[in-house]
């Protein structure tokens, strides 16, 4: 992992210095670096990881200049590559209300399984305290990664790993004892 | 567009950037807000007549101190949420909530001492409905210019970043408001002055969540 920053922020430095040779290299690096980390999270094809890896090709090409030289480069890029994900998101869950077209597949789905899953899954975690609640609610619904749930929550990174942990471990526990109609 | 072509094409246009190249071009945008701000002064209202003799008052510079400290601690801020996934610890945001506290609790020292007949005055001066509005209207400049800098680089968090960008423009249009206006008292200064400038970074907060998105 070191070795990866060490030579991407190697990249990145000659590319700001104007080297387009070195940045071709550093944009094919990242590429493909980037795919599996967009594949692994979204549902569903490779289109939409191509765009994902594009759209972060392009913000990072063109908003160079808010990379700082003094620090290190992974972080900044995949902030941006998070940031183009969460957008992502947002948007595809806003087309989701359109298009009269696609009606018929919404119809076709269960969508009263996943409604009743949603209720039980609230009806379970409300009967966690709010720490542990809240922690699994930004890491495992939400999809933040432990960093941004403890900026979100407010706990220290490792305090969200403990919540996220002591919380699942309670609720299994709680289903395996078939408390309330969760093993539906 | 396959995902090569696009590389290629990128790469072909890679400008060199300078150290610090978004610094630069926050404060010399900020500047120049701060110029307009300055011409708009001078073309709506002028500088206070006796700016000669009042740049040699204490008053002057709780004043001018004020709205500068504001307007740097701001500006930091502005910096590193401008930055992806960049941090603006608590520190930094205390930092500037400092200089407003630092003025309420003065402001509340010399309300205390004063005559009970007096405080009003000395709360609402003789401009305190229009205050607020002109920082307002000078700080506008500033704000336009310090969100268009913003829009080259990559807020993760566009409306925290609209709200630094803001406080900091609110900081140097009550600066320059501060060449006409003649008031000094300080509960005058800590209520409406920085009722202008916190009015600023609640539009830049509104204006960086619509516009600072990428």
């Amino acid at each position: 992992m070191q070795d990866v920053e060490a030579e991407l922020k190697t990249l990145m430095l000659l590319g700001l210095d104007g080297d387009s040779a070195a940045q071709e290299r550093l944009l094919s690096r990242l590429a493909a670096l980037l795919a599996p980390f967009f594949a692994r999270r979204l549902a569903r094809g490779d289109a939409e990881v191509e765009d994902l890896v594009q759209e972060t090709l392009i913000a990072l090409h063109t908003r160079r200049e808010s990379f700082d030289r003094a620090s290190r480069f992974t972080p900044w890029a995949y902030a941006i590559a998070r940031y183009k994900l969460i957008d992502h998101y947002r948007r595809s869950r806003v087309r989701g209300w359109r298009p009269l077209e696609e009606a018929g597949a919404l119809f076709a789905q269960d969508l009263t399984g996943d409604a009743m899953a949603a209720r039980d899954l609230a009806v379970l975690l409300g009967q966690l305290p709010p720490k542990q609640r809240s922690a699994i609610e930004q890491t495992r619904i939400n999809g933040l990664s432990t960093e941004e749930a403890s900026r979100a929550t407010g706990l220290s990174p490792s305090a969200v790993k403990v919540s996220v942990h002591r919380g699942l471990k309670a609720l299994m526990t709680r289903v395996n004892a078939g408390g309330g109609h969760a093993d539906g | 567009m396959r995902t090569d072509d696009l590389i290629a094409r990128l790469a072909a246009d890679t400008a060199p950037i300078q150290p610090h190249a978004l610094e630069r071009r926050l404060t010399l945008r900020l500047a120049t807000g701060g110029l307009l701000a300055l011409v708009l002064l001078l073309l709506l209202m002028g500088p206070r007549p006796d700016l000669g003799v009042a740049a040699m008052t204490v008053g002057f510079w709780l004043k001018t101190g004020f709205t500068l400290l504001v307007l740097a601690s701001a500006l930091v801020l502005t910096v590193r949420l401008a930055r992806p996934g960049g941090r603006a610890g608590p520190g930094l945001w205390l930092a500037l909530l400092a200089p407003f506290v630092l003025m309420a609790a003065l402001a509340g020292v010399v309300l205390a001492g004063a005559d009970p007949g007096a405080r009003l005055a000395l709360w609402l001066g003789q401009s305190w409905a229009v205050c607020p509005v002109w920082i307002l209207l000078l700080s506008s400049p500033v704000l336009i210019a310090a969100l268009l800098a913003l829009r080259r680089f990559a807020p993760t968090r566009p409306a925290l970043a609209g709200l630094a960008a803001g406080l900091a423009a609110g900081g140097l249009g009550a600066t320059v408001y501060g060449l006409h206006c003649q008031e000094s008292a300080v509960p005058f200064l800590a209520t409406w002055y920085a009722l202008g400038i916190i009015i600023v970074g609640g539009v830049g907060a509104a204006l960086g969540a619509r516009f600072l998105r990428w």
